[in-house]
């Protein structure tokens, strides 16, 4: 297939990209976790009770509605605590490894769904409409497999899978069966990535090229009624493993990039390992930590534990220009935008930019034109989406094509967004709402 | 600026509720992120944004208006010192003379708007917002200079609370807020908003620019002239009955609202915005195609029942606020239509409508304010249709199949 280029969609050059592509061992994370929060759409029912000792890949919770999808321990070890917020929560689940790596192994005779949802792999997979954990009732139209990270700093996917790459194919070969239509794969344009049985597109341009969301909207978008699967290559890498070993690879491979990291670098760690094993027990003040990128990461700190999808850190300054006097009014080229009303633009914007996490503005009504359209490279009228959503129009989200997007595809956006608006909170508060209505 | 930083924080707790001056929270608020960037950091959604904000927006098209403000003073003075027979005075002077006279309403003007935003934003305990800022600067260059100022403070109140703020304030109007307090000066007032006695000022200033005007003085705009015109041949005059042309019209000394005669001057502008990318060069752009295809349609068929269609269709886009609207109203992105298509129709047809009712209509001698305020209550529509052709295209996408 032809590549597809996209023209939308901004690259931000941060500083704090990673030079060397070596990969070293991370420090032994003495504690490991998993968070709910990183499984939309599961409701948690715990299968394991803090002291009770777990293997690597055996349950830790399963979900309410869908009792045979499963959320699997990295590590094996007893469960330490279970830690629960407000309305009892489940926050975290953490984990004393006991270094013996017992690993569970699944039996293939099984149907493929079955072993999918058994080994927390399933748990990895997302569906649209939604964004969340897929519908085990439901057939995909699709499954699209997104085969690069396009955010800023991103770790490249085929360091992440190592060489796991080999088990692509026996991948496809399961996924098939689990599809009427087609396993899609969209890669960077230049990649040379064959893989037989499945359907490989190339896509050129800027983040959010990389996106998923933003693949299937130029491939086939999804419409009213269908649903699709997604997911990345690495998570693909890994179902291709467990059905060919029967066991399922906890181990990744984490980027820690951004300015603040000294030595940016790929490392070798297991998922759910503690973030002071990545980076160091050293505090860190006034330094902003995110699992993931800057664009849809979550804040966490030293004593927090890595997120999904397990491959990113990116730490920056949390305040850098603490009471900036009328910043409003910079003409420092240094003050990085996207708009020619500040002098940036005048270097090219092709210097590595540093930014910290000030939001440098107060909310606003939406005012200037083409902001989200600029960012968003689908046939969907951005702006005109998140009103809708805003004013909860169902008919009008429908018509709009809220089934096409998730939050991480406006996460551009709402970093160009001159308003300030949270666009990601609105999206997901608007998918969960319209889920909650189609239920 | 520490010191101004531990003087702001020192005077903080007065401001907070509980306070003596809780009731002026929000212009303290407004005092403070106006002189230090926030500290506030996200805490949902992404981690870094741009630097770009409202305030910064807001202010660079305060920046594209200058020069249109500082030609504005220069030719008021212009104007006086040749209504009274000393055209020979010198450039400062009359710059010193225009500055004098726009300043009480400027002052006015920012003084009533942001006053009712201050009370407003403390009412709703909401931030201020910059809306005003633009708007606040828009309504002295485009009411005529002998508007006494009551008026201007009556018809701005008016306009920001019925215009802007029963709306939901910055962002949410339907109306271009200037353009509403034009509007209704020129409904309520309409004897002192047009004729002779509105648009050049003749009276000295704190002893600045006395004298007499001279014989055949007359303060009618070249606009102003056409709609009272009779006879087969167009003479446009300046104040004092000398023959003007397109040229004078282009570089701006002629009689006309502060901000609207300079064709120069608008164009720095509109540079300055079509640079910063604030304002949308297809609504500009499209607005000046509209108006020379219109201009040149009633060109086609000159009358002279309808004086101004006798003009030359480049001469129709110099004279009057035209450019001015097209510039500085069309392309407020509040009011205006939102979808790229929908940007090309709505530019096009104000120009249209702006030369229609100018040519057409005698009783308006100008038509751009009401053909942008039209085309303000058609916007959404617009957007609609262009919108709805999204959804079709979504819904046979499932028929389709």
């Amino acid at each position: 297939m032809a590549t597809i280029k996209l023209k939308k969609g901004y690259d931000l050059r941060l500083k704090g990209a990673i030079q060397d592509h070596d990969i070293a061992n991370a420090t032994v994370s003495r504690l490991y976790a998993i968070v709910p929060d990183d499984f939309t759409g599961i409701v948690p029912r715990m299968d394991k009770k803090v002291g009770e000792t777990v293997k690597a890949g055996e349950p830790l919770y399963h979900d309410k509605n869908f009792e045979s999808i499963k959320v699997v321990a990295p590590v094996s070890g007893t469960v330490k605590d279970v830690m629960r917020g407000e309305r009892r929560k489940i926050e975290q689940i953490v984990i004393q490894p006991d270094g013996n790596n017992d690993c569970v192994h699944h039996d293939l005779s099984r149907p493929a769904k079955e072993v999918l949802a058994e080994s927390g792999l399933w748990a990895m997979l997302r569906q649209r409409p939604y964004d969340v954990v897929p519908n085990p009732d439901i057939r995909p139209r699709d499954i699209f497999v997104t085969a690069f990270d396009s955010a800023p700093l991103a770790p490249k996917l085929d360091l992440v899978m190592g060489n796991a790459q080999q088990y692509l194919a026996k991948a496809v070969q399961v996924l098939s069966t689990l599809t009427d239509g087609k396993v899609y794969i969209g890669c960077h344009d230049g990649d040379t990535l064959s893989v037989p049985g499945a359907e490989v597109v190339h896509f050129s341009g800027p983040h959010p090229a990389g996106n998923v969301g933003i693949q299937i909207a130029n491939v086939k978008p999804v419409n009213k009624g269908e649903t699709v699967w997604t997911l990345d290559i690495v998570t693909m890498a890994r179902i291709g493993e467990l059905f060919t070993t029967g066991m399922v690879s906890h181990d990744t491979v984490v980027a820690l990039t951004g300015e603040c990291v000294e030595t940016p670098r790929y490392v070798k760690a297991t998922m759910g390992c503690s973030i002071a094993s990545l980076l160091g027990d050293a505090p860190r003040d006034n330094e902003r930590i995110i699992s993931g990128n800057v664009l849809t990461g979550n804040k966490v700190g030293i004593n927090d534990y890595l997120r999904a999808p397990y491959r990113h850190i990116t730490v920056i300054p949390e305040v850098n220009k603490p009471d900036e006097f009328m910043g409003w009014a910079s003409l420092s080229p240094k003050r990085f935008s996207l708009y020619r009303d500040f002098t940036s633009w005048l270097t090219g914007n092709k210097r590595a930019v540093s930014m910290d996490a000030r939001i440098k503005g107060g909310e606003r009504a939406i005012v200037r034109l083409d902001e989200y359209d600029n960012m968003l490279p689908m046939d969907i009228y951005g702006e005109f989406l998140i009103k809708a959503i805003i004013a909860f129009d169902i008919d009008k989200m429908e018509q709009l094509g809220i089934y096409e997007i998730a939050p991480e595809d406006f996460a551009l956006a709402e970093f160009a967004c001159t308003s300030k608006l949270e666009l990601q909170r609105i999206v997901r508060n608007g998918l969960e709402r319209m889920r909650a209505e189609m239920a | 600026m520490k010191a101004l930083r531990n003087y702001m924080d020192k005077v903080k707790p007065h401001f907070m509720p509980g306070g003596r001056l809780a009731k002026l929270q929000s212009v303290y608020d407004g005092m403070e992120t106006f002189l230090f960037t926030p500290n506030s950091t996200s805490q949902s959604g992404v981690h870094i944004h741009d630097g770009n904000d409202l305030k910064r927006t807001m202010i660079t098209v305060v920046v594209a208006l200058l020069p249109a403000l500082f030609f504005g003073m220069y030719n008021i003075g212009y104007q006086h010192f040749l209504a009274i027979g000393q055209p020979e005075a010198s450039c400062w002077t009359m710059f010193f003379y225009g500055l004098l006279a726009m300043l009480p309403c400027i002052v006015v003007s920012y003084v009533v708007g942001l006053g009712i935003e201050f009370i407003g934003a403390q009412i709703h305990h909401k931030e201020i917002q910059e809306g005003f800022l633009v708007t606040g600067i828009l309504i002295p260059l485009i009411v005529p200079i002998n508007t006494p100022l009551w008026m201007v403070a009556v018809a701005t109140a008016f306009s920001v609370i019925f215009a802007k703020e029963v709306f939901g304030g910055t962002g949410m109007n339907i109306f271009n807020v200037a353009l509403i307090t034009r509007a209704f000066l020129f409904f309520a007032y309409p004897s002192r908003m047009s004729g002779d006695a509105a648009f050049v000022k003749t009276d000295a200033i704190c002893g600045l620019g006395e004298g007499q005007v001279v014989d055949g003085f007359t303060g009618a705009t070249p606009l102003g002239q056409m709609a009272t015109h009779v006879g087969d041949t167009l003479n446009i005059n300046n104040v004092v009955g000398e023959p003007i042309g397109t040229c004078d019209a282009f570089m701006g000394l002629i009689a006309g609202s502060p901000g609207e005669t300079s064709m120069v001057a608008i164009l720095i502008g509109a540079a300055i915005l079509l640079i910063t990318g604030i304002a949308s060069w297809r609504v500009m752009a499209s607005v000046f195609v509209g108006g020379l295809a219109m201009a040149s349609l009633a060109h086609a068929f000159p009358s002279p029942t309808y004086a101004a269609s006798m003009l030359d269709p480049l001469a129709q886009l110099c004279y009057g606020g035209f450019a001015f609207a097209a510039v500085f109203m069309a392309t407020d992105p509040v009011t205006g239509a939102r979808t790229r298509i929908g940007q090309y129709i709505y530019g096009f047809l104000i120009g249209v409508f702006a030369i229609l009712i100018r040519v057409y209509n005698g009783g308006y001698p100008e038509g751009a304010m009401l053909a942008v305020l039209l085309m303000n209550a058609f916007a959404p529509l617009i957007d609609h249709c262009v919108v709805s052709f999204n959804i079709k295209r979504r819904a046979r996408r499932v028929t389709a199949k």
